[in-house]
């Protein structure tokens, strides 16, 4: 007798043996990519080219190009930067905290949530590094190495240096965390490989993995530990991005709710891009069976949740700057919401907090377009939301003669643009290359969660599961 | 007959079945050399009594270790060898020092029992598998008794198997080369004809 859980779907749909799954899986890998890869490839490298182009202007001519001015010396940059870290957050949520919580419908979507991670990463480490404006010098101020000029070391007091450490730990240990992940898949491709170029690509990468079960007990252990390093360090990565804010006395900034609202943004807006991803690639690699209705309703429950946290934590600022007393705090949030910025606050305020709302309704919910519309609008608002966090506190300084309007130049717009070209160049190189679905734990559920899990609900005798429980002979069918 | 080189195999479709297996053929008295699965199957590992994976305690020493050097490292650089005054702070203020310790913590510990689970399992990208059925990363569970290990015959073996369920069974034989596979002949294998002593042939 097989227990069988009475409120889950089946996790894999459409009668899937290991076999199957194994198929399905390799298949894009070992054949030639579709003309729409080619196409999408291709723009995502014009997207690179033509940003760039402007990065490497920027890069010769220095960071003035961009519409930074005295008054506000940061904008998009740091804006990007944390939109970005913060996309990559959900990969890590999905393969780490979600496998402590042994969330089974993880399996699917890990894969590729843990790969976006780490390709956001990339593109959020651009902005730092370019916005020091001399980069090349960037890893000698930044780590902590002796300073020819005496022996002066970087300052551990300073969240910005805190930084480089979360970043740099975070980014490295997430692509452990993937690379592990997919050495099993790598040793099935293997072992299914029939060009020269496979035997050796994946021969290589997949460091001669057996299945040998004294090697995936260990290899368990790891996965756990190392889900048990990240649930924190994911944590402390965006609280550490929060204090380069936080620990500021900038008005608007210098407040104690940042690292859990932060956190929480993040969280929404990874699960929103991983959700724009995986809605393509569902249809593309034909993955319907493997992400189903259950898994895209689940991470919309995600966003809801978290999208509700954003819209608490925004109504807390306000309360807080009100009670402080404090003038310059309760000035910078009437200025955020009716000053000249007021369309960026109430553009953050529509995209994140009322639009999740509406996946209240089931029928939303369930929908492939209102899904993917929705992602991308919660993606839109999260930027905004740093936009005006970071905008709307410098734009009014304390000296009212140096109060200004920002507006971005081409630099700054294609600037952006070549990361979205970095990003997707990648996930797309990933996509043609690596196996998207994580195969060993799809069919490591497979028993439990899988299409049969009806069926096998035949070995329990009718009258033995409470009334309202039964099965109607229907669905045994 | 020489060690690690003749064995009987038997492959499983199901991993209860498999479990089921293992616990009656040890029961038996018949030492099993290993299991190879295509995905990580619970409780196996207690089935052929494993000890406990000692991966924990790598990863709690190697976190250890970067908790001590990231204190060193701060304290030694901030409050012994280029002391500064940064807001009228304490030279070596502690609350300050949490964030990068507990980064390094994680790195090392992650790295450190990463690199420990490549070495203490023989994996890297110059090895190359010994194979017994390739169906073991796709879809079936392949069980290996080595025969030098076992006072009972391949025919005796087979029949044990095939009274425990496994859908089929056959000896394989492993010839020197194939024993220890090294990584220059695999690719020169491969470079020249596409066929190695570890797959299949090319269609």
């Amino acid at each position: 007798m097989q227990v069988v859980s009475q409120v889950r779907e089946p996790l894999i749909t459409g009668g899937k043996t290991y076999k199957d799954v194994t198929e399905d899986i390799c298949r894009p890998v070992e054949q030639a990519p579709p003309k729409s890869w080619f196409a999408a490839l291709t723009i995502s490298l014009i997207l690179l080219v033509a940003g760039g182009a402007f990065l490497g202007d920027l890069l010769w001519n220095g960071i003035g190009r961009w519409g930074l001015n005295k008054t506000v010396q940061w904008a998009w940059d740091i804006t990007n930067f944390v939109w970005w870290v913060g996309i990559g957050h959900a990969g890590t949520l999905i393969s780490a905290i979600l496998l402590l919580f042994r969330q089974k419908w993880r399996t699917s979507i890990n894969r590729a949530a843990e790969a976006m991670t780490i390709f956001a990463v990339i593109c959020a480490a651009v902005w730092p590094i370019v916005h020091m404006g001399r980069p090349w010098v960037g890893a000698y101020w930044v780590l902590p190495l002796p300073n020819t000029f005496g022996s002066l070391w970087v300052n551990f007091n300073s969240p910005l240096l805190w930084d480089v450490f979360a970043i740099t730990t975070y980014f490295t240990v997430s692509l452990l965390f993937w690379f592990i992940g997919l050495v099993p898949d790598f040793a099935t491709i293997r072992d299914r490989a029939v060009t020269k170029f496979q035997r050796i690509f994946y021969g290589i990468l997949s460091l001669g993995f057996d299945g040998s079960a004294k090697t995936w007990m260990h290899y368990e252990s790891v996965a756990l530990i190392l889900a048990g390093l990240s649930t924190p360090l994911v944590l402390s990565v965006h609280t550490i991005v929060s204090f380069d804010f936080a620990t500021s006395v900038i008005p608007g900034w210098h407040t104690t709710i940042f690292p859990p609202y932060f956190v929480a943004g993040a969280i929404f807006s990874g699960f929103a891009m991983v959700l724009t991803l995986m809605l393509i690639t569902r249809v593309v690699y034909k993955l319907e069976d493997y992400i189903t209705m259950e898994h895209i309703e689940m991470m919309n429950i995600i966003i809801l949740v978290t999208g509700s946290v954003v819209g608490i934590a925004y109504v807390t600022e306000f309360v807080i700057a009100w009670y402080s007393g404090v003038e310059y705090e309760q000035y910078a949030f009437a200025n955020r919401m009716g000053g000249q910025y007021w369309w960026a606050y109430w553009s953050m305020m529509t995209c994140n907090v009322i639009s999740p709302q509406l996946f209240y309704f089931k029928k939303i919910r369930t929908s492939i377009v209102a899904t993917f519309f929705l992602s991308i609008v919660v993606n839109i608002g999260m930027w905004f939301e740093r936009f005006v966090i970071i905008v709307t506190s410098l734009h009014r300084d304390y000296l009212p003669s140096s109060w200004v309007y920002f507006t971005p130049t081409a630099w700054d717009i294609m600037c952006y643009v070549f990361t979205f070209g970095l990003f997707f160049t990648f996930f797309f190189l990933f996509a043609k290359f690596f196996p998207v679905v994580n195969m060993a734990e799809v069919k490591a559920i497979m028993k439990d969660s899988g299409p049969n899990v009806y069926k096998s609900r035949k070995t329990i005798p009718n009258d033995l599961v409470p009334e309202g429980d039964r099965v109607k002979e229907t669905e045994l069918a | 007959m020489e060690s690690n080189k003749h064995f009987v195999v038997g492959i499983f479709n199901d991993q209860d079945i498999l479990i089921n297996a293992v616990k009656k053929i040890r029961s038996e008295g018949v030492k099993i050399h290993e299991v190879y699965s295509p995905y990580p199957v619970h409780h196996l590992e207690h089935a052929l009594g494993y000890k406990r994976s000692h991966m924990p305690v790598a990863a709690f020493f190697f976190g250890l270790t970067g908790t001590i050097l990231a204190i060193l490292m701060q304290t030694l650089m901030m409050g012994v060898d280029w002391p500064m005054i940064i807001g009228g702070k304490p030279f070596i203020s502690i609350p300050a020092f949490v964030p990068v310790t507990f980064e390094l913590t994680v790195l090392l510990a992650a790295y450190g029992m990463g690199f420990y689970f490549f070495i203490t399992q023989d994996l890297g990208p110059t090895r190359v598998p010994r194979i017994f059925d390739r169906r073991a990363t796709d879809d079936k569970h392949v069980m290996a008794i080595d025969l030098s290990e076992n006072t009972r015959s391949e025919d005796e073996l087979k029949v044990l198997l095939e009274s425990v369920e496994a859908e089929e069974s056959y000896r394989k034989d492993f010839t020197d080369e194939e024993n220890e596979p090294s990584f220059g002949k695999y690719l020169i294998d491969v470079l020249t004809n596409g066929v190695t002593s570890s797959s299949r042939q090319l269609n």
